[in-house]
């Protein structure tokens, strides 16, 4: 018996061997020349492009594209932290509270992820446009470029804390309020921490998304410069005025800021998988 | 209690704000001038054209990223690819590039003075300002999908019962039919439908490469700036209700599919 156990656990080790050795390589193949030619070798004419000719810097610094570049940075930030409360609150009524229509409005939450950019920025200027039938017109400021970030950034919080609430145990808030503690008091001990990994992951996921934000700023915002062009539409408007340098260089600042949040979100699950469990 | 009613109002009222009254507002404005002229609106030549455009860059876009994202998945989970940690990290890199960037690239790489651009134009292929750009374009920004909704569920199907077929001797080709997509089928599926939006909800990198010639290169989406940058805001309003329509069966199928995975 043990030695047929032995000669079957055997042939099964030399399968999975023949498998990963003989078959991968094809696949393996395939994904690298596709993931090449898709994402990789643009991205190479970028950088070059950036750093041929030795204008790297003076483009970097030139007063307008470091005005755009400020205003994304601010504005993805303030959003950023916008996101965290709003989407810890709405993530929070979603799980704890029960109201008539709860799926329905579950599902909305998502239609910023499905709804087309442009059409997102056309919405907010028939709210919130010229002739805004609610006379708040933001159009052509900077609180424009907010409230299109804040359209689009709105499911990545809540979708990464609603299911971490789902799962925390409600006998240790009871616990802790049988003991005294407060509403803020039991949120900042027990909730507080509990959700904190999954709160960072959303609010970066959305900071990488509001830094080269496009679509739905270019309608409302008047990308006006040095008040309310963004870095993205500054680079598309360097495209289309020939000035290919300046657009590569303020391209690569953009892709350096949304890549190091998100390698250092990736380094800090890693490091939350291991210590964790 | 009354703490409870003040998150909920909150919560609706942030809800209301930036999302449900500016979406339902596209829907009102598009019958400002009487269902008629909306229709009209939707039923121009240039309207449908963009449409039809938008539906054929999907089509060939969504396939390609499909058949990517089973196989990247399957190299990710399934085998000890030395680069597979790589691998792991580029395919979330188009969702940190700004759409314009996708588009910048592309031209620097196909366009006139791009890397290929001298031999493009010796052979008279374009791809800049053309389908082929378009089309890659939109790949590059909807790949990550479908790797993303199939590797979890790779992990926790785990490889017992494809280690089973081979063992029985089915070939890999035979195991991957009968075994491994069967059971990765509503996550795949899941993948194409966010794909799927992503590609029709495309405007950035599109915009820079198409070069916006209406009825020719103008995708839906194109076709919304266009209309709004000519001051016709009943067009750019009816063709935002087509595409918003688009999203709103997205949901509905997201929906449905969650449903069916739980």
């Amino acid at each position: 018996m043990a030695t047929s156990a032995a000669i079957i656990q055997r042939e099964r080790v030399q399968v999975k061997k023949n498998f990963i050795r003989g078959d991968s390589l094809l696949p393996a193949g395939i994904v690298t020349t596709f993931l090449s030619v898709i994402v990789l070798l643009p991205l190479a004419a970028v950088a070059a492009r950036a750093f041929t000719g030795g204008t790297f810097w003076t483009e970097a610094f030139a007063s307008d594209a470091l005005a755009s570049l400020r205003l994304s940075l601010v504005a993805s930030i303030c959003v950023a932290l916008v996101n965290a409360v709003a989407g810890t609150l709405i993530a929070w009524v979603l799980v704890r509270d029960d109201f008539w229509g709860k799926p329905l409005v579950n599902a909305l939450i998502d239609l910023p992820f499905a709804l087309p950019t442009i059409v997102a920025g056309l919405t907010l200027v028939a709210l919130y446009g010229p002739n805004s039938p609610v006379h708040i017109d933001v159009a052509y400021t900077q609180a424009a470029v907010y409230l299109a970030l804040l359209f689009v950034t709105l499911p990545f919080v809540v979708r990464s804390v609603q299911p971490v609430l789902m799962e925390l145990d409600r006998e240790m808030e009871e616990a802790a309020a049988s003991l005294g503690a407060g509403i803020l008091q039991t949120y900042r001990r027990i909730i507080f921490p509990t959700i904190l990994p999954a709160l960072i992951s959303g609010v970066a996921l959305g900071f990488a998304r509001s830094i080269g934000e496009f679509g739905s700023v270019v309608l409302i915002s008047g990308n006006i410069p040095f008040k309310t062009e963004v870095a993205s539409v500054h680079v598309f408007g360097q495209i289309e005025s020939g000035d290919i340098a300046g657009a590569a260089t303020v391209s690569v600042i953009l892709l350096a800021l949304s890549s190091a949040v998100l390698l250092a979100l990736n380094a800090l699950q890693r490091r939350g998988l291991r210590h964790g469990g | 209690m009354a703490g409870r009613l003040a998150l909920r109002v909150a919560a609706f009222a942030y809800l209301a704000a930036i999302l449900a009254l500016p979406v339902g507002m596209i829907f009102y404005r598009s019958f400002d001038h009487g269902i008629i002229a909306a229709w009209h609106a939707v039923t121009q030549p240039d309207a449908l054209h963009a449409l039809w455009l938008t539906l054929l860059i999907a089509a060939i876009a969504v396939p390609m990223n499909t058949v990517f994202g089973v196989l990247c998945a399957l190299l990710l989970v399934r085998s000890k690819f030395r680069f597979a940690r790589v691998i792991d990290v580029l395919v979330d890199l188009p969702f940190a590039v700004s759409p314009v960037v996708v588009g910048l690239a592309l031209v620097l790489l196909y366009g006139r003075q791009g890397w290929f651009g001298p031999w493009l134009a010796a052979h008279d292929i374009r791809v800049i300002f053309a389908l082929p750009g378009m089309v890659l374009a939109t790949v590059f920004v909807s790949l990550p999908f479908v790797v993303r909704e199939v590797v979890p569920l790779l992990r926790e199907i785990g490889d017992d019962q494809e280690q089973a077929a081979r063992t029985l001797g089915a070939s890999p080709w035979q195991s991957f039919w009968r075994v491994t997509l069967p059971s990765i089928r509503w996550g795949v599926t899941y993948g194409v439908v966010l794909t799927t939006a992503r590609a029709i909800g495309e405007f950035g990198a599109v915009s820079v490469v198409a070069g916006h010639l209406a009825g020719v290169t103008q995708t839906l989406t194109l076709y919304v700036d266009d209309r709004f940058e000519a001051f016709d805001l009943t067009g750019a309003y009816v063709a935002s209700v087509v595409l918003a329509l688009l999203a709103f069966a997205t949901l509905f199928s997201m929906n449905a599919l969650a449903r069916k995975e739980a």
